[in-house]
């Protein structure tokens, strides 16, 4: 005969009761499954995998070749192994190899955008939760900063910055990090504020647990979910914000190269070398397209009434929910 | 009604208020002041005149009045570079932006509800997955690159469009659409989710049973309940909206406030660059009041409270 | 039980029945399976009498309801059995037929009155839409129609709240507007789905009250769809017991109440604590409703019957006569009065 005691979780639960609490081996293996359902969702996710590793790896693999300057071999157009299968996706004015350029590129590109969106993450959430979780003064207060900071359209907050402290990875990586705050911040908010009502939390405060302890053991796990979508969604901005940063000439700085940068420098060679902005740009967007798909994945997936639709493998599920005729 | 609206309005100058205050510090507190107003191959001696000119000399509380006080007076300053009031030249290039971004987000609600709608219509089909990533890669697609391309395609290879300018009714084509892509993208799915939830309520059953037939049910019941989340994404993406009207003029010329600012910051001209960040800041402020007098006009739950 | 039939029985009732179900059957496609929900129901209804749908909640009555007024959910289908409505096929009309009728001829007034009415319009504009739809009325003319409505129903000071929202209304006056939006045209057939399960009992005395007088006014057949066993002694006529959706046992409130021919009915009859003092014990029915997705052969009640035998776990038994008007689907219906 278990006591009460015995009956409180010690580990994080999800919030819906019935859902059986499977040990993390299987856990695993279930989002493996939700995500294998969806074919769009996986392919979207190989595909920002492979993106993440270019990052990761490029520089070392080729980061010589990208400085390796051929003026011989300026602009050669792409698609054709003529001037070696290294200028593949052909050659910029200084004769550097784009594809090697596009790689190192994503190093940058991406090293400003994780940073800038884990920061955010970090900070909006951790003050969304502790200001949900207080109510009262702190959150109006952190609403009031969070509205401030979102009424003003983030491309010109980080012009207006980087205009008066001049730009640098670093101060990019802040300034984005600071426009994004807000998102994180209210989402939190809402979601620990709401939580604020269920009983477990009393629960646990019968039992003299500190306030850190309970946002920490509790209302994190059930957030995080919502949280990483978020992100996910979150990071194309990022990037995009990015990208446009440095197309406009204040955001990444040459010699360093961003795919932005790229289409910038680009742009007076449209009528000659077309080559020079399409690839960068498409980069961006089979990046930024695969996270949306990603996120939107992931809204389904962890939400416990939706998760349904991903169990269903995905030819069944139009028959299923009688999707070619219309609604009655 | 017009109660709410001034609630509003009390509510939403605070944020104003504060990108004022932002601003005056930024400038203030970051060094000499000076650097951000004059060329960099200014004299000592003219630093010196300016900084007196200007009053940066004086503490800082009263610089901070004599600002607000330039503020209400639409008082910026001259422009470094062509010696015009920094305010007018704002708001000479405003209505060039406005018709731009009016258009445009006129032109993505539209289009939204009706691909919504459509898709909502018959969710999970084969035509609605079609249009979700149609939607979904619409809002992932940088501007920039999607103008660029524009050009490259229509007005380099196919020269059907114009690269540049505002001269003919053609050269609207490619800014629109490039400024509209993304909310389109955005706007496209939340109509179409709205959409799907609205018409599985009840009261559409209710309607239903009383013989309405799909057209009433979709545009009468349905669609003005799933205007709310609608407009309140509309509202934001009216925000992102300013930052995609600075690439967009920067890359096709158009002589709006973006372009102001651009030039302003690469030509380092402060004083200019500070009346077109004021002038879109209480633009966007007062378009949130639009919004909310939006939803107040929709939902009168929003603008009176229940009654016995 | 001995408190039955308290109402006058009902007057001027058709002899033909205006709404005949036959054999209705409605699937539901779940994740593990095809379920059943409706199985095999019929049913007759005519005009000037209340016939009610009892059963627990879950047992298909609400499906049964939304099944034959069309509005039935996409992941539920229809895979049998017949309903006419005078001489409409309601189950193979086309949606052109369907429009017409729905709010001419059948009606239905669902349960939760707040969400089933649309939060952004003013009551007039709703009231009058039956009109606009069917009748082609002028706005203008459509309200005064709405006005006469809200008076019918009783609701005060129609021409200033015809202006006013849904949610200024309290809960007994919204049930009142949904009731008056389905007897607009006068209709035939008034399907009721739960009307009082969320009203407080003075108030569902006034509802009924108010449905007893239009029925009369309108000549309706009322479906009256509940689990409240009283409300159906008190305002049915005749009554179709249903339990995980098939129809054990049918006919007339005041005999099937004094007189059960199915061990379920005897059951929830047993259940009412009328009488009962204190200390003695609550009688229930053990054992729960059956999985729907493992329904077993045979009587679909065999685990909870104490009259179950060999022959109830391999034949399902038919709704077959048991006296003058009345039916049970029980091998051993004489044996119920035992139980």
């Amino acid at each position: 005969m278990s006591t009460q005691l015995e009956l409180v979780p010690v580990k994080p639960t999800t919030a819906i009761v019935g859902e059986p609490d499977t040990d993390s081996s299987r856990k695993g293996s279930k989002w493996f499954r939700l995500l294998v359902n969806d074919r769009v969702a996986a392919v979207a996710a190989v595909v920002l995998g492979l993106v993440f590793l270019t990052a990761i790896l490029g520089p070392m693999l080729v980061g010589e070749l990208a400085n390796h300057i051929d003026l011989d071999n300026s602009n050669q157009p792409p698609f054709t192994l003529a001037h070696g299968w290294v200028n593949i996706l052909g050659t910029d004015p200084l004769g550097r190899s784009m594809l090697a350029r596009l790689i190192v590129a994503c190093n940058t590109t991406l090293s400003v955008a994780v940073p800038a969106v884990v920061i955010s993450a970090v900070v909006g959430s951790v003050i969304g939760m502790w200001a949900g979780y207080y109510r009262g003064w702190r959150e109006t207060v952190a609403m009031r900063v969070a509205d401030v900071i979102m009424s003003f359209p983030s491309l010109l907050l980080a012009v207006v910055v980087l205009y008066v402290f001049s730009p640098s990875a670093a101060n990019i990586v802040l300034v984005l990090a600071i426009t994004r705050i807000p998102v994180y911040l209210r989402t939190a908010r809402a979601e620990s504020a709401e939580l604020q009502s269920r009983l477990f939390v009393d629960a646990a405060r019968t039992f003299g647990a500190s306030a850190q302890s309970i946002i920490w053991r509790h209302v994190l796990p059930i957030v995080l979910p919502t949280l990483l979508t978020v992100a996910t969604l979150d990071f194309c901005y990022v990037m995009l914000a990015e990208s446009s940063l440095s197309f406009l000439g204040i955001g990444i700085q040459p010699p360093d190269v961003s795919w932005g940068l790229m289409v910038s420098q680009g742009r007076t060679y449209l009528h000659t070398a077309w080559w020079l902005s399409f690839f960068p740009g498409l980069a961006i967007v089979i990046t930024t397209v695969s996270a949306t798909i990603l996120a939107a994945w992931a809204r389904i997936a962890t939400d416990p009434g939706q998760r349904w639709r991903l169990t269903v493998p995905q030819k069944r599920l139009s028959r299923f929910t009688k999707t070619a005729k219309a609604l009655p | 009604m017009f109660p709410f609206v001034r609630r509003r309005m009390y509510t939403s100058a605070l944020p104003l208020i504060i990108v004022l205050l932002g601003v005056f510090l930024l400038a203030r507190l970051t060094g000499d002041p000076t650097n951000l107003y004059l060329s960099e191959s200014a004299t000592p001696e003219q630093r010196a005149e300016f900084a007196a000119q200007n009053g940066f000399d004086q503490p800082l509380l009263t610089q901070l009045v004599d600002y607000f006080k330039g503020v209400i007076h639409l008082d910026f300053g001259t422009s470094l570079r062509t010696g015009e009031s920094a305010s007018a030249m704002a708001l000479r290039a405003f209505p060039a932006t406005l018709q731009l971004a009016l258009t445009t987000m006129l032109l993505a609600i539209v289009l939204a509800v009706i691909i919504g709608c459509w898709a909502a219509y018959r969710p999970n089909s084969l035509a609605d997955r079609f249009s979700s990533l149609l939607s979904m890669t619409a809002a992932s697609i940088p501007d920039f690159w999607f103008a660029i391309t524009g050009v490259w395609l229509f007005a380099v290879l196919l020269g059907v469009l114009p690269t540049s300018g505002v001269d003919s009714s053609l050269s609207w084509i490619l800014p629109i659409a490039t400024l509209m892509i993304r909310p389109l993208g955005v706007l496209t799915q939340v109509v179409r989710g709205a959409m799907v939830s609205a018409l599985s309520a009840p009261y559409v059953r209710l309607a239903r049973s009383k013989g309405a037939g799909d057209l009433r049910v979709v545009t009468h019941h349905a669609l003005r309940n799933a205007a709310a989340p609608a407009l309140t994404v509309a509202g934001d993406l009216a925000v992102g909206l300013i930052n995609g009207a600075v690439v967009v003029e920067a890359i096709f010329g158009w002589p709006g406030i973006g372009k102001l600012m651009i030039d302003a910051i690469l030509q380092r001209d402060f004083a200019v660059l500070q009346a077109a960040v004021l002038l879109t800041a209480v633009s966007i402020f007062a378009l949130n009041i639009l919004i909310d007098a939006c939803y107040a006009l929709l939902d009168a739950r929003v603008r009176e409270p229940v009654m016995a | 039980m001995t408190a039955v039939a308290e109402h006058p029985p009902a007057k001027d009732v058709d002899a033909d029945p205006v709404l005949k179900v036959d054999g209705l059957t409605v699937e539901i496609r779940t994740i593990t399976g095809t379920v059943r929900a409706v199985n095999d129901v019929s049913f007759d209804a005519r005009r000037g009498e209340t016939l009610a749908l009892l059963g627990e909640s879950g047992c298909g009555k609400s499906m049964t309801a939304t099944a034959l007024v069309g509005l039935l959910e996409p992941v539920a289908d229809i895979v049998g059995g017949t309903a006419q409505l005078a001489d409409v096929d309601l189950l193979g009309a086309d949606r052109k037929k369907r429009r017409e009728i729905a709010g001419t001829e059948l009606a239905i007034v669902f349960q939760d009155a707040l969400t089933a009415l649309n939060p952004l319009y003013t009551v007039g504009t709703q009231l009058a839409e039956p009109f606009r739809i069917h009748h082609g009325m002028s706005a203008r003319d459509a309200k005064r129609k709405a006005v006469e409505l809200m008076t019918r129903v009783g609701i005060p000071q129609p021409e200033t709240r015809l202006n006013s929202y849904p949610h200024q209304f309290s809960g007994g006056m919204r049930q009142r507007l949904l009731i008056a939006m389905a007897v607009a045209l006068n209709p035939s057939v008034l399907i009721a789905d739960e009307p009082t399960t969320a009203l407080d009992v003075t108030v569902q005395a006034q509802i009924m009250a108010l449905l007893r007088d239009l029925r009369a006014e309108y000549r309706m057949a009322v479906v009256l769809i509940t689990h409240d066993l009283a409300l159906v002694a008190e305002e049915a006529d005749r009554v179709a017991v249903m339990y995980a959706g098939n129809i054990v046992e049918t006919g007339p409130v005041a005999e099937v109440f004094a007189n059960p021919k199915h061990p379920y009915t005897k059951g929830l009859l047993n259940s009412v604590p009328l009488n009962a003092r204190r200390g003695d014990e609550l009688k229930s029915i053990g054992g729960t409703p059956p999985d729907l997705h493992a329904i077993p052969d045979g009587c679909v009640y065999q685990e909870r019957c104490p009259l179950a035998r060999d022959i109830c776990a391999t034949t399902r038994p038919a709704l077959d006569s048991v006296g003058s008007g009345r039916k049970a689907a029980c091998h051993f219906p004489e044996e119920v009065k035992n139980v």
